[in-house]
């Protein structure tokens, strides 16, 4: 279902323009790229304060206040462009092996602020300006750089295509995790 | 480029992809996707380092704390970030040398790129880690040169790969 769904949003004229197109396409996906550095750039200064290893002396609340205004509008930019991204292509995206990585990935990643808001910060006033954090600040620190990191290297081997469904023969994994529907065997 | 003034650095551009290290990257299926993803994260690290002061300079961000400070904990990560994407830039250049020699976006980057690596280090980097420094006229014009800077690098450098 949600293949029939995806190959009619691609035929759709809008995503056909987008896909085809010789300036936008390649701005969004510049905007989208260039993003990260404000992005997971500013995401990153945050977890280092919060594991501990750097900005000491800045209060943790001071990142998660004045500092995250930035990483947030940085996000909604990335959402929007990688939509659009996703849009111009959906089929491609949703059966490459990196996507599904990705968006994995992102889960995590969206579980681990959940949890990182929804508990550890709500007795931040306890930690707040200690250099270095209780044991699962750090952790939550730790988690969402690495998992941001992959991301950014899972979103980078999506534009390679050695694992398409087009290319076969693949290992039967590589096929499995990437939701190929194999015909004429 | 068809410039006369840089054919004569064609030469050069083909020597630099016919070294080792330019031949063994270009042959391998997963070297050159995987040196551009750590060339891909040095980028977060140096966006993250540079902009927590370029923004604390334009009077945003970390407003409560000195620039110096800010300053002085990005500076590790500044340099290097800024070490590691020279090296993989330099291994992503010596694979397609010719290719970037017939790019546009390629000169556009190169020419930007010392500029934005002298001012960061030689003006910005010395007025940052100056203690009495608060966000002033001088502050925010230095914060927005080394944003426009590092921006038409960046840039120049994504569109390497449309041009």
């Amino acid at each position: 279902m949600i293949r029939t769904f995806l190959e009619w949003l691609g035929a759709t004229p809008w995503s056909v323009a987008l896909l085809e197109s010789y300036y936008v396409w390649p701005l969004v996906e510049s905007t989208h790229t260039l993003t990260i550095a404000l992005f997971v750039g500013t995401a990153a200064m945050m977890d280092l304060r919060l594991m501990g290893v750097s900005f000491g002396s800045v209060p943790a609340s001071e990142f998660t206040g004045r500092m995250l205004w930035w990483t947030r509008a940085a996000f909604v930019v990335m959402v929007v462009t990688g939509l659009l991204i996703f849009y111009s292509s959906p089929i491609r995206y949703y059966q490459n092996i990196f996507f599904r990585a990705k968006m994995l990935l992102l889960v995590v990643a969206g579980l681990n602020i959940w949890l990182f808001h929804g508990r550890i910060h709500r007795k931040v006033a306890e930690w707040d300006l200690k250099d270095i954090p209780p044991r699962a600040v750090r952790v939550a620190g730790a988690v969402s750089m690495t998992s941001w990191v992959l991301i950014v290297v899972f979103g980078r081997m999506i534009a390679y295509n050695w694992f398409d469904c087009d290319l076969q023969p693949q290992p039967g994994w590589v096929n499995w995790a990437s939701g190929c529907v194999l015909t004429g065997e | 480029m068809t410039d006369r003034g840089l054919l004569m650095l064609l030469p050069f551009f083909e020597w630099c992809q016919n070294t080792f290290v330019g031949q063994a990257v270009n042959r391998s299926i997963w070297a050159f996707p995987v040196i551009e993803a750590i060339h891909l994260v040095g980028l977060c690290v140096l966006g993250g380092a540079l902009l927590i002061v370029d923004l604390r300079m334009l009077g945003a961000g970390l407003e409560r704390q000195r620039i110096s400070e800010l300053a002085g904990y990005a500076r590790p990560w500044l340099v290097g970030a800024v070490s590691l994407m020279l090296a993989t830039g330099l291994l992503l250049f010596l694979s397609e040398a010719v290719k970037c020699y017939y790019n546009t976006s390629f000169w556009v980057k190169i020419s930007t790129l010392p500029v934005a690596l002298v001012f960061t280090f030689a003006v910005r980097e010395r007025l940052a880690h100056d203690p009495a420094l608060d966000t002033s006229l001088k502050s925010r014009l230095v914060g927005a040169t080394s944003i426009a800077l590092w921006f038409t690098v960046a840039a120049a450098g994504r569109w390497i790969g449309y041009s």
